[in-house]
This record gives structure tokens, sequence and C-alpha cells, in this order.
């Protein structure tokens, strides 16, 4: 069975890709990933944000208190190496591509065109074979329209493409008014990828210590629901490839994914949950599903189930809520 | 001759830059003014730059300049090049291992920014008492004036000492030299090489010890030959002139820059010729060249070899027509027929001066401490040798009204000159000012043929430092080592500083001045004092405002104004073209910023690109309009001394005070520090009582005693003002007591930890906590008078308090208050404490270092006094004497009780019985207010004991009130830092736990050298990165806690107020209470720990929970009862060593330095918290065998 796939204009040798998790930082869990039969890992994020903390509090920390009292100038070594930025994490691209032989996309998040973005031509350099951009943010300024945060997004993606060679997808949240227009944007300022959907940090309430403390749970099966919608609906209309992640465990969630038009499906949580060579399961899986089913390749079962092939397109909009309100209400 | 890199340095690394390259062993010990030429050496080394042969030189940090003496011996004994670099105490440190390296003839150049050394007190200014307090060892004294010179002569001192096997001491004014910027012509390696011959350095390696050809060196040697043998090395001390005079030549062929060992400048023929040595030649030398410009016959004679003396040298470079002759001294010997150099001077007249008449010499002091040393001073003294009889003795710089030894000068005398740029800005220490003033001097001095000069003033404080900062630049060299006399340009990047201080006191007349004001253009002049709308007015002062803090806002960069600033001051002063000077700035933000991320370099950019935009000239009227004068420096209600002393040094007017306002043996009135207003907060907490569950967090947390709680009679209340808060207090003692929190607004430093550790929040809106942060200006005029009344109401009755804890010793007054250590300081809560509990009867010795600085430094002391008078008693020794020190104190305490006690005995049924009884041992206990209890018996007693012995006159009675306070209890405290502790007074501390007196010991545990800027300790952790450990330290923490409680009868608690308030009061409790030597360690968060100190709470939190900080407290006592003496305070460690560690830069530097290496030393470190744990778990469990009943504890 052939299950080759194109993502992102790279040839993988089948859609199972490990997905942006901690597991990267580790040589020995990368090897792994490759061992259990990864097409590709994704790194998980350099955070504008946290560079951009992590550097004003050095400011804070070596800056504040320097030149400012007669008996020291400094209170802290300054040695011309200590550099702040995304040092570690090239370091890290160029380890794991001497130590993996499956492309390499690094990823990067962050919401505003600055100078920060340079660090996607770092990461080219350090040898990532493709980049991508994570675009989630928290619009908390209600002042803030829906269309300024499209246009934000745009220029930084814009700007990302224009400084690199290597292609560039989008990993998008499903919060947007109208996702399949913004897709189509994308395409058109040159993302060759959507990655469907981010999966983040929620806010959670102590309530004794009236605290909000941030957690991230692993995903379940249930949240590839709304992933199937949006890959359904995006397939064969944009030209980007598309990536699932969020929700893939099994090698049935895989097939439908697939089927809904997903080019690559990225696995985390059910890696992080069961370890590395899950992902040799699931495909194995996959592939056996598929010559169970009599498909000739997987190429067939590709967008097999999107908007424009399904049997009934309706059944992904929002009619099929209705109709099943309908018909509960009809009983009654 | 090639052409010389030109480089803008300091006198520091100007000198560090010679010897990096010309040694191959450094050992070092950090003090002020000398430390920075061992942190560059070290961070060269430590990426990898080699000296002069290829080697890459071994740095090593020691534990006292002694010891850094010592090592630096042994590697000359073992073949290397080696050398040092100190000052002041460092240098008398010294002493013995230099009359060993000279005893036998080793070559070695050492570097030593000369400063004050202590007497009457500390001073890390500059002077000549160091040098000259090694005159007699036997090395060679070297001088240099300038930052040029330190750097040519610290080549010379090398070559020198290589040629004549005499160490050479290489010396240059501290501060003045040391830290002033200046752009010179760098020594290549060509040159070095050329001057240091190879064969000299293979003989010094020859004379190594080697067991292949074996020597002994260091015998002990008889009255039959010593005498001789010291005599023998007589050849080379007297060849020293002539081989330094040759290295000079040869520097100036290579360089053409001429020097020889004593240089005469002025009038071939001059009758009247000052001889000086160091920084105050450029200043003779500027005022000579004037006065020979106008027909005086007039010379200056620079010493610069100094020891060996060469009579015939100095006698020869003398005008044969000198008449009289002044001879300058940096220094000062009580006692003496003259200072060193005037004596020297006068013998060499004496013995070699060719005609029968000789000239008259007359010896003078100036720049005692970087006292100021001006042309108009130097011109005074030329005047005095025109006089008709001048003074034999004089000083110059200061008025003494006592002695009337001093010179009068006229200030208006010199004028600078007309075409140099001189600008003065006055910043705040954290604005940046002074770092952005360096990096315009550098861009000036490299970027553009103009020469450039810079030098730095810093107030005493740490927290809201105040800083002027001086930049002369001009078409010819600058010599001018004294601070600018007109300015053409003023820039204050604080507006209220303009409220305190008379920064436009040094404006000539046409000045600029640029005002940072947080104002529009068209309110700023309103917005200024009288005083300086008249300044402004008479000099014709051209006015520019900019509001840079909200420029600084908008570009994201928080409150650092100095780009702003640096931007304005190109702008204006039109040294370079405008849009040259942008570019040249945002080339030295990208390598100054360029490492702290790219966000940091593009918000300073933006900055610089809005700055122009928002510079305003304003508009200056005829007349002043504003009504508002400067308020007075301090408050009416000020003491005496406060008014004529202190606040004329607080107002920066320190200069003119005469010598009769002085204590003369250093003694000073504490409770000073509450006269000092500085209102540096921007946001002040304020309390809301409805919230509030009366923890009292907030006040023990404070570094600064700024927030204060306080118990007192309901009625009290009477007459309070209308928006005093108050409410009912909430605890077992005290019933029926009313409540408040309150905070000093104008003491406050904004540091927030107050607010950060309030566990209380409203339920409604948990963002509101019962303390918030609030602006101070709008509330300040109300707070001020709520706190005046709170400090009026009543105290706490002590003796009514059961028991203390953390919530109940808050109620106590602090006798340590408004201290300016940095805003968040973790050492100041641990003092303020101490001071609540026991600081009536406390006695502090102070080891050097922060606490002695925030403790002791003038103007202001935060040691003060309660309302009967009574408070700490304090005073600062040394650096490494303090546990000596303050055990000395004690011995005197405990002679002077037992004295008592044994006239008490004496004197029978004089004394009745039940004072006696009173007066008896007091033995104090864990019951606070049963120790209370007694101590006023005690002091009732002592009082009625003298009252009753007041007429006789026998000699027992008159001695016994003489000595009868000693019979009140009295609590000894031993306090420092971990320098002291653990290195330098590591001896002395051990040896005094080895005692069995009763001193209390608080190490106040920064681990590192906080005070001269982060130098690692042996209390520096595993991983962290500090100076001399930049890549992380690799060896753990020493456990100084688990040495002293081996001598088992040692009361040892490890403490940290943030992790648990409650055990850390329960331990200095304990401490005080045990009738033996105690120890406390407190875990003391630092800015050179590299985080926002807001936190230090929770980052104590977590340094207890990680298990790299455990908690515990050793009890000798409970050996007595059969009880585990050890008691662990801690849980087993439940949270990652690495989730504590990456909240600080200090380990943070070496992760990302150095990843491989910091994975290990995580690793390690991990392992070592395991370890560790296991030992104290280990030790709680621990019963030892049962002691025999009689047997007295350990």
């Amino acid at each position: 069975m052939n299950l080759t796939t194109r993502y992102l204009g790279l040839t993988l040798e089948h859609p199972f890709v490990a997905g942006a998790s901690p597991m990267v930082d580790d040589l020995g869990l990368v090897r792994r990933l490759e061992d259990a039969g990864a097409a590709a890992i994704v790194m998980h994020s350099l955070y504008e944000e946290q560079l951009t903390r992590e550097s004003l509090s050095a400011v804070d920390a070596f800056d504040q208190y320097a030149e400012s009292f007669a008996e020291a100038a400094s209170f802290l070594p300054a040695p011309a190496a200590f550099a702040l930025g995304p040092d570690e994490y090239l370091e890290q691209i160029v380890k794991i591509k001497a130590t993996v032989a499956v492309p390499v996309i690094a990823s990067l998040n962050g919401t505003t065109a600055g100078g920060w973005l340079h660090y996607a031509r770092l990461m080219e350099e350090a040898g990532a074979d493709a980049l991508e951009l994570n675009l989630y943010s928290i619009p908390t300024d209600l002042a803030v329209s829906g269309e300024a945060i499209e246009r934000r997004a745009l220029d930084v993606v814009d700007s990302v493409v224009r400084r690199v060679s290597i292609p560039v997808a989008v990993k998008l949240s499903p919060w947007y008014s109208s996702l399949g227009h913004f897709a189509t944007r994308l395409d058109h300022v040159g993302a060759r990828g959507l990655v469907l959907f981010n999966r983040f940090y929620q806010a959670d309430i102590d309530p004794e210590q009236l605290e909000v403390r941030s957690r991230l749970e692993l995903s379940q099966s249930a949240e590839l629901l709304p992933r199937l919608t949006w890959l359904a609906i995006l397939s064969g209309r944009v030209s980007a490839s598309l990536a699932v992640t969020g929700g893939v465990h099994t090698s049935l969630d895989a097939i439908k994914a697939v089927m809904a038009g997903a080019d690559v499906v990225q696995m985390v949580s059910a890696l992080l949950r069961n370890g590395p060579d899950w992902l040799t399961l699931v495909r194995e899986g996959f592939r056996h599903w598929l010559l169970e089913h009599e498909y000739e390749s997987i190429d067939q079962l590709r967008g097999s189930m999107n908007l424009l092939r399904c049997p009934d397109p309706a059944g992904f909009e929002r009619a099929q809520y209705l109709q099943m309100l309908n018909r509960s209400g009809g009983r009654n | 001759m090639t052409t010389p890199r030109i480089a803008t340095v300091d006198g520091n690394e100007a000198v560090a830059l010679v010897a990096h390259r010309t040694n191959e062993v450094i050992a070092i010990y950090p003090i002020t003014p000398s430390s920075t030429m061992g942190e560059l050496a070290d961070g060269w080394s430590a990426e990898g730059r080699t000296n002069l042969w290829g080697s890459v030189p071994l740095v090593a940090e020691m534990q006292s300049e002694g010891g850094a003496a010592g090592a630096i011996h042994g590697a000359l004994q073992g073949g290397a090049l080696a050398t040092t670099f100190t000052a002041s105490q460092g240098l008398l440190l010294m002493i013995p291992n230099l009359y060993k390296i000279a005893g036998e003839l080793t070559p070695l150049a050492l570097h030593v920014a000369a400063r004050t050394v202590a007497t009457h007190a500390l001073s890390i200014f500059g002077d000549h008492s160091d040098v000259m307090a090694v005159r007699q060892t036997g090395v060679a004294l070297l001088a240099s004036g300038s930052v040029q010179e330190a750097h040519d002569f610290a080549l010379v001192a090398q070559a020198a000492t290589l040629r004549s096997r005499v160490p050479v001491l290489h010396f240059f004014d501290g501060f003045r030299t040391s830290h002033e910027m200046q752009k010179i012509a760098l020594l290549g390696d060509d040159d070095l090489a050329a001057l240091l011959d190879e064969d000299l350095i293979a003989e010094h390696r020859r004379r190594a010890l080697d067991p292949e050809h074996p020597v002994l060196r260091g015998s002990a040697q008889n009255p039959d030959v010593y005498f001789q043998a010291r005599e023998a090395s007589n050849p080379f001390h007297l060849a020293v002139p002539d081989l330094v005079a040759s290295a000079m030549t040869a520097l100036g062929e290579r360089t053409g820059r001429h020097y020889r060992p004593f240089d005469y400048v002025g009038d071939p023929r001059a009758e009247r010729v000052v001889v000086v040595m160091g920084s105050a030649q450029e200043t003779v030398e500027t005022v000579v060249r004037r006065l020979a410009a106008a027909g005086e016959r007039v010379g200056l004679l620079k010493v610069r070899l100094y020891r060996p003396f060469d009579v015939a040298r100095f006698v020869a470079a003398l005008p044969p027509t000198a008449r009289a002759i002044a001879v300058l001294d940096r220094t000062k010997e009580p006692g003496a027929v003259g200072e060193p150099l005037f004596l020297d001077a006068v013998a060499a007249l004496d013995e070699a001066w060719p005609s029968p008449t000789r000239p008259v010499v007359i010896g003078g002091r100036y720049g005692l401490s970087s006292k100021e040393f001006t042309p108009a001073m130097a011109k005074a003294v030329f005047d005095e040798l025109g006089a008709e009889r001048p003074r034999r003795r004089f000083t110059v710089g200061i008025v003494d009204d006592v002695t009337h030894l001093s010179l009068q000068w006229d200030p208006e005398w010199f004028v600078e000159p007309a075409d140099e740029v001189r600008a003065v800005f006055w910043g705040l220490g954290s604005d940046g000012t002074v770092g952005a003033t360096k990096n315009s001097i550098k861009i000036i001095g490299e970027e553009t043929p103009l020469f450039a000069q810079g030098y730095f003033v810093y107030d005493s404080k740490k927290a809201g430092a105040v800083t002027v900062s001086h930049l002369r630049f001009g078409p010819r060299p600058i010599s001018a080592p004294y601070l600018i006399q007109s300015a053409t340009f003023v820039a204050i990047h604080q507006f209220d500083f303009l409220t305190r201080f008379d920064c436009l006191e040094a404006a000539a007349p046409g000045a600029t001045v640029l005002i940072n004001a947080p104002f529009p253009p068209d309110q700023v002049w309103a917005a200024l004092p009288r005083e300086v709308q008249e300044t402004i007015i008479a000099r014709r002062l051209e006015l520019v405002s900019i509001d840079a803090l909200a420029v600084a806002r908008e570009a994201g960069l928080g409150g650092r104004i100095n780009t702003i600033m640096q931007t304005c001051f190109f702008a204006l002063s039109g040294v370079l073209p405008r849009e040259e000077a942008l570019a040249r700035i945002k080339d030295a933000i990208a390598k100054s910023y360029g490492k702290r991320g790219q966000v940091v370099v593009e918000r300073n950019n933006a900055a610089v690109d809005r700055t122009l935009a928002g510079m305003h000239r304003i508009p200056v009227p005829g007349t002043a309009t504003a009504t508002r004068r400067r308020p007075p420096i301090v408050s009416a209600e000020a003491p005496d001394f406060v008014q004529r002393v202190t606040g004329v040094i607080l107002a920066g007017k320190g200069d003119s005070l005469p010598v009769s306002a002085f204590p003369p043996d250093g003694t000073w009135p504490t409770a000073t520090a509450r006269w000092e207003k500085r209102n540096l907060a921007a946001e002040i907490p304020v309390w809301d009582p409805a919230i509030c569950i009366q923890c009292n967090w907030c006040s023990l947390v404070c570094p600064h005693g700024a927030i204060r709680t306080k118990v007192y009679p309901p009625e009290a209340l009477a007459g309070a003002p209308s928006t005093f808060q108050s409410t009912g207090w909430k605890g077992p003692d005290f019933a029926g007591a009313a409540y408040t929190v309150q905070v000093a607004p104008e003491d406050c430093t904004g540091c927030s930890l107050c607010t950060t550790v309030c566990p209380a929040k409203d339920r409604g809106n948990p963002r509101h906590k019962a303390i918030d942060l609030t602006p101070q200006r709008p509330i300040r005029e109300r707070e001020r008078e709520h706190y005046r009344y709170f400090l009026d109401l009543p105290e706490a009755d002590r003796t009514a308090l059961t028991r203390v804890n953390a919530k109940t010793s808050q109620l106590l007054l602090p006798l340590f208050e408004y201290s300016g250590a940095c805003a968040g300081c973790g050492e100041t809560p641990y003092l303020k404490l101490l001071t609540q509990l026991f600081g009536d009867r406390a006695i502090i010795a102070n080891a050097t270092g922060c606490s002695s600085i925030y403790g002791g430094n003038l103007p202001t002391t935060p040691y003060t006094v309660d309302r009967h008078g009574r408070g700490p008693a304090w005073a600062n020794s040394l650096f490494e004497d303090n546990a000596e020190f303050g055990f000395g104190i004690r011995l005197a305490l405990d002679a002077q009780r037992a004295e008592a006690e044994r006239l008490l005995l004496e004197l029978g049924a004089r004394v009745p019985a039940d004072l006696v009884a009173a007066l008896m041992h007091l033995t104090p206990s864990t019951d606070h207010g049963r120790d209370e209890r007694l101590i006023a018996t005690q002091r009732a007693a002592v009082l009625a004991l003298k009252a009753g012995l007041a007429g006789a006159s026998d000699f027992a009675a008159r001695r016994l009130v003489e000595i009868a306070d000693a019979l009140i209890h009295r609590s000894v405290w031993l306090v420092g830092g971990d320098g002291w502790a653990y290195d330098i007074g590591y001896g002395g501390l051990d040896h005094v736990l080895a005692q069995d007196r009763d001193v209390n010991i608080l190490v106040l545990d920064t681990e590192v050298y906080s005070n001269t800027g982060g130098q690692q300790s042996k209390a520096t952790p595993l991983g962290a990165a500090a100076k001399f450990a930049t890549a992380g330290k690799g060896i753990a923490k020493k456990d100084l806690g688990l040495e002293a409680i081996s001598y088992q009868h040692v009361y040892v608690a490890r403490v940290a107020f943030g992790a648990d308030m409650n055990q850390t009061v329960k331990a200095f409790v304990e401490a005080e209470s045990y009738p033996g030597p105690s120890l406390i360690i407190a875990y003391s968060p630092c800015i050179a720990h590299g985080y926002d100190l807001s936190h230090n709470v929770e980052q104590q939190q977590l340094a207890a929970k990680s298990g790299v900080w455990p908690l515990y407290r050793y009890d000798p006592r409970r050996l007595a009862t059969h009880e585990p003496p050890f008691q662990l305070d801690a849980k087993e460690p439940s949270v990652p060593v690495s989730t504590y560690q990456r909240n600080e830069a200090r380990f943070r530097m070496a992760e990302k330095l150095d990843p491989a290496r910091h994975k290990v030393l995580m690793a390690r470190a991990e392992r070592e918290v395991k370890d560790r744990w296991a030992t104290y778990r280990y030790l709680a469990g621990m019963l030892l065998p049962e002691r025999p009943a009689g047997e007295e504890a350990p």
C-alpha cells in the first residue's frame, strides 16, 4: 500500500507526523520517534512572548542596577557570549537534524510582525526543512476587530514567507469568524500548509487561592470532530496542504481525518500518553484498514469525504444540528 | 613607531589590558575601586583571551587579599609571572607578603587603585594612605597620574621589575584615575614584547622552586647573619631608578610618550615649584602653564618613581633657581613631622641641593578620600609659596577652622577652556544615565577626532541612587582630573532633583539646560522652583524639555529613559551631525542591547526615533514667576546636628562643611534616616482594613521599615485625622486594642514586596488586596499626616507580649528604618526584625559590606532609637575581623558585668537585697514578655542603684556607678554577609564559635559579594553564575551550619523569612536566648541573583521547597533534655531544583553559556539536595547518648 504523502512540498513516506511537543527537547525521544516511523518531526514553538519577556526581564536583571553604585558597575558577570535569543532552539534544530533523517519542521509562535521574525530565517539556516507558524493569541482588547486580527496575522505570515525559502505552514485556531475566507487569504500570501487546530493552555481558576492558573490537558478523540468539519470544508478549495492536529489517537481517527482532507496527521497527546511506539501501531492500523477496505492508495482516501465529494455536504453544515433538533422536537 | 589603536577606557581597564597580557597567574580578591581589574582579567580569561605568549592566564579568586598575596608569592616562587590588583585594606593585608616578595628579590608588578585606609571612618575613595603604608616593605612605588599613564606604567612596572628583580607596586588614584574614562593610545603586543626581555623572564623561571635543582628559600636566620644578609640586596634596590628610567626610555622610543622617574614642567628658571604625585599632577600642570603664560616663574615636579627615592635625580630635576617648594601629599600621617613625600623631599634637598641656600620647603595635604583638587586650589598653593613667610604645614581643599591649616582659594580664578563641551548629567542609578553617558564618551572618543573624558559621581544609596556624570570633550587631550566647574550643557534626567539639589550650580552663562519634565511644554516653566527660574534667567540659560518617561513608555521601555536623554544630548550638543549621531547611537544600542534580544534593540531604536519630536525649547520670560521655592532639605523639627551637618551633606554641599562641624573620632548620632525624605516610590501601598486579616506579613517583609503595624488603645484615636484608618485588633495579646497598618509614604521605595505577599484578597474583586499600590503623589500629603499621627500613637507594651511570632513581632517598634538598601533587599528584613526584638539592648558589630554601607554610610543611618532614646549601638571595624571585633565587645561587657557583680558583693548591705536580686545575671528565655519585664526591672534597679550610691565617695561605689549599665542584659550581634562569614572572616568566625561567649552571629547570605558587585564566595551555590564563576560555580556551597554544629555547643539556624516567617522569628528568639555562641544563616535575596525582587518571597519558598535552602534549627539545650538537638523545619524537597533556578538570571546565564556543563551541574545540584536532605533527616532523628545528671550541656 502506497502511503506516500506530499505536505508543504515535502514528500513523506506516510501521513503520520510527530506534532509539536516537548519530546523534541530530548534527542533520545527524537530518535525513538523516528524509529517509530514518524514521517516528519514538528518542534515545539519558539515563543515571541517568551523571548520578549526574557529580554525585558534581562534588562531589569542586568541593566537596572548597572552603573548606579560607586562600588560596583554591575552585579552579574557580563560575558560576551551571554546573549539572549533563540540560540538554544536553533542548536536543537541542528542537533535533531544531525540525529534523524526525516524532515524537521520548526515552529514559531507570535502575533506581531517585528524583528523577532528574523528568527524564521535563522531556523532555516539551522537546517529546518519547513516552518510552522503558530498564530494563536487571545484578543482580550475589545477594541480590536476581527479584521484587524486577520490583517495582523496575514502580515506576520507575509513577512515570514518573504524571509525564508523553506515552506511555511500556518497553525490556526478555530476561532475566526470566517475561517474559510481567512484560509484563502493565507493561501494568497503564500502559506503552503494549514494546521488545524491549535490546542493551547487554558485558564483555570483556583477557587481557594482566588488565582488564575493555566493548564494544558492532553487531547481526546472527541476533539477531532470540529477538525474534521474544517478539513472537509477546506479540502480541495485551498491550495495549501492540510494537517490535522488535536484528537488523533487511533487509526480510525486518522482514517477520518484523511478522508476529510488531511494531508498529514500530527500526533502529540497519544504519543505523550502511550510513548513514541504508539505511532507505529496507529500507522500499521491505518495501513491495515486501507487494505481491508480495498483502497488502492492513500490518494483515493484523501479528501474522499470532503465538502466537495461527500454524499451529503449539508451534513457538515449547521443544518445537521437543526435537523436533529427538529427531529427531537418532532418526537415531543 | 606604528599608529596605535585608540580606545576609550577607564584607568582600571587601561591597566588590566596590560596586566592580563603580561602575566600567567592572577590571584585576586575584590575591593573597591580595584575590583574591575580582576573582573576584566577573569572575564577575558573566561573568553579564552591569551597573554603575550599565547596562553590564557589563570585567574583565581582568593578568600582575602592576604590569600591573594600568598597565592601570588607562591606563583612567583613557582616560576610564573604573576600579579594581583588591590587597594586600601586589601593592600594592608598584603604587607607581610610584600616584605617577603621584596626580600626574596622576586619580580612582581602589582597594580593598586590607591584608596583611603579606614581610620575614623571607612572610605572607598582615593588617596595615597594605602600605598604610603607599604613604602617600607622594599617594593618600588611607581605612580601614574592619568589613564594613559596608568596604561603605560603598567608595562613600565612589569619591565622594570624583570630588570631589577625588585617588585614594583604601580598605583594610580582610586576613582579619579581608576574610574575616569579617557581616550588613550593602546600599547600593542609588539610594544609589550619589546620591553619585556625574554631572557629575564627565563632567569625568573630558573630561580623557581624545582626539585630538579632544589634550593631552600624562607630560612630562619639568627643574629649572627640576618643583618648582613638583609644588606646584601642593596645593589638591587639602588639599581631600580636607572632600570625604571631605561624602561621609560624604551617606552618613549616606541610610543613617543616620554617619561622619567621625576618629570619637571614649567619655567626652567622657576622660583616656586610644587612637587606632587598622582592625578593632581595634571591639575598643577594646568595651573603652571597658565601662570607661566602670564610670566610667573613657576614649575611642577612630577614624582613618578617614589620608592626607591632617587635623591640625585630628584634634586637634579628641580630648577636650581627654586626658592620655595611645596610638597603635596595625598595622605595624612598624624604625629609625624610631615607627610612622607614632604619628608623625603626635605631630606633629599638637605643632602644634595647644589648650593648653600636651600629653598624653603613646605608640606601640604590635599585630596584625602577623593576630595576635589581644582586648579584654583593648586593656584592657592603657588600663592602660599609666594608669601613672605609661607606656612610650613597646610591643607588645601577644605576649610580648617580648628587648627587653621587650610589655604584659602578663589574658585572664580580658574576659567575652563572655551573650546570644550562640558556636560553634566543628573540621573538616577536605575534610569541608566551613567551607562548612556559612557556610551556617548565611547562614541565621541572612538568615532570622532575629538578627545573625551568622563567621570561619574554616585551617592551612597543603593535604592534611588543619584548619579552625576561629568563629560568633557574637545579638540585637545583633556587633562582635568576634577569635576566640571562650568558646564556648557546640564541635563536633569529626573525632574524632582530640581527640588532637592542645586542642579544648575555648574551651569555656565548661556549653557543649554535639558530637563526631563513630566509636563506638556507649556507647563514646564511654571513647574520649576523659583531658584531654578532665577538661575536660568540670570545666566541666560537655554531651556529644553522632554517628557522622556512618556516617550519611553510609548516605545515600551518602561522607566528606562537613557537612550532618549542620550539622543537629546547629541541633538543639542551638535558634536556630530544629527543623522550621524542617531546612526551612532543605534550602533551603540545594537552593541549594548543586542545581547538582551532583538526586542530590546527595537524598542530602544523606536525611542531614539521618537525623541526629536518630543524635545521642546521652552521660552524663558524676563522674570521669575514661581512662588514655590525649593523646600528645606530636612524638616525644621530635625535636631541641631542634623540641621547643621547631615542636612548640608544631604543637599550635596558636604564639601562646604568646615572641620569644626565634625566629630573628631568618627562618632555619629543614630536616628538620622528619618530626616531624609526621598519620595522614591511612584506608587505606595494603601491599606484596606475591611479585607486585612492582620497577618502583618507586609510589615515583616518590608526591607525599609516603611510599612508598619501597631496596636494601641482605641482611645488614642481621639484627635486622629478624619481619614486615618483603624480597626479592632484580632490576636491573643492586647485584647481590645485598636490596630492600624500604615505606610511611611516618603520613605517607601515602591518595591511592592508587601503587596506581593499580602494574602488577603477581596472576595468580590480578588485583584483588590488588603494593601494595594496606589500612585504616591496624590496621596503624599494625606499619608504623611497619617504616618505622623501613627508614629505618635503609643507603642505596644513589650512586656505584655507572651508569644512572639511573625505576626506579633511586627507590633514591636523597628529600630532600623528607611535604609538606602536596594528596593526589595533580602537582608534588611532580618535586621529590622533583630531590632524589633532586641534593638533596645543590642550592640551590633557589623562586617564591611552591603550591611555596613546601608547601615553606616553617611549622610544618614537607618539605626534609630525608641522614645526612651534606646536603640542599637553599632560599629564597623573591618571586613575581615568582625567576629573577633564583636567577640571583644562581648568580652568587655562580660568583664564589666563581672566587675560590677564583684563590687555589688563588696558593697554588701549598702545595696538593698531586692536591687541585688533584680540585677542578677539574666538568662534570656524564649518567653519574650518575661525577658522584657526582667530587663525593665534591671533598668529600674540600675537607676535605683545609681541614685542610692550617688553621694558615695569611696572608690568601689564610684566605680560601680560608672559601670552599672553593664548589669543590664546586652544582646551582642555580629552581623555580616557571606563574603565575611564564609571567606575573609571565616577564621575569626570559626574561632569565636569555638568559644563559649554569648554572641549572636547573623550571616546575611546573598551567596555572593554583593557590595562589590557579585563576585563568587564559598556560599555561592553550585551552578550559579557569579563573577569569577561566569560559567556557573562548579563546587557546592559550603555548609557553614554543619561546620558550626560539629562543635555541638553552638546554636545554629538556617532561615529564610519568605519561606517560613514563624521559623525565622523562632530562630532569632532562640539564638538570642541561648547563652553561648549562636549562628543564624539567613537566606537573603539580592539583585545579584538576577530577578525582580518583588517576587523574592516566592523565590524563597521555592528555595525551601526544592531543598536548595533547607530550614533547620540546632539547639544544644535540647541535649540536656535528651531530645534530638537538630530540628528540621523543612518538608522533603517537593519541587525540582530547576524550578527554583530557572527564575534567576544567575543560573540562566550559566545554562545559556554552556548548556552541556549546566546539565551536568544541574544533575549534581539535584543530587546534592538529596544528599543533604538525607544527612539532615538523619541528624533530625539523632539522639545523642544521655548526659549524666549534673553534666552541663556543651
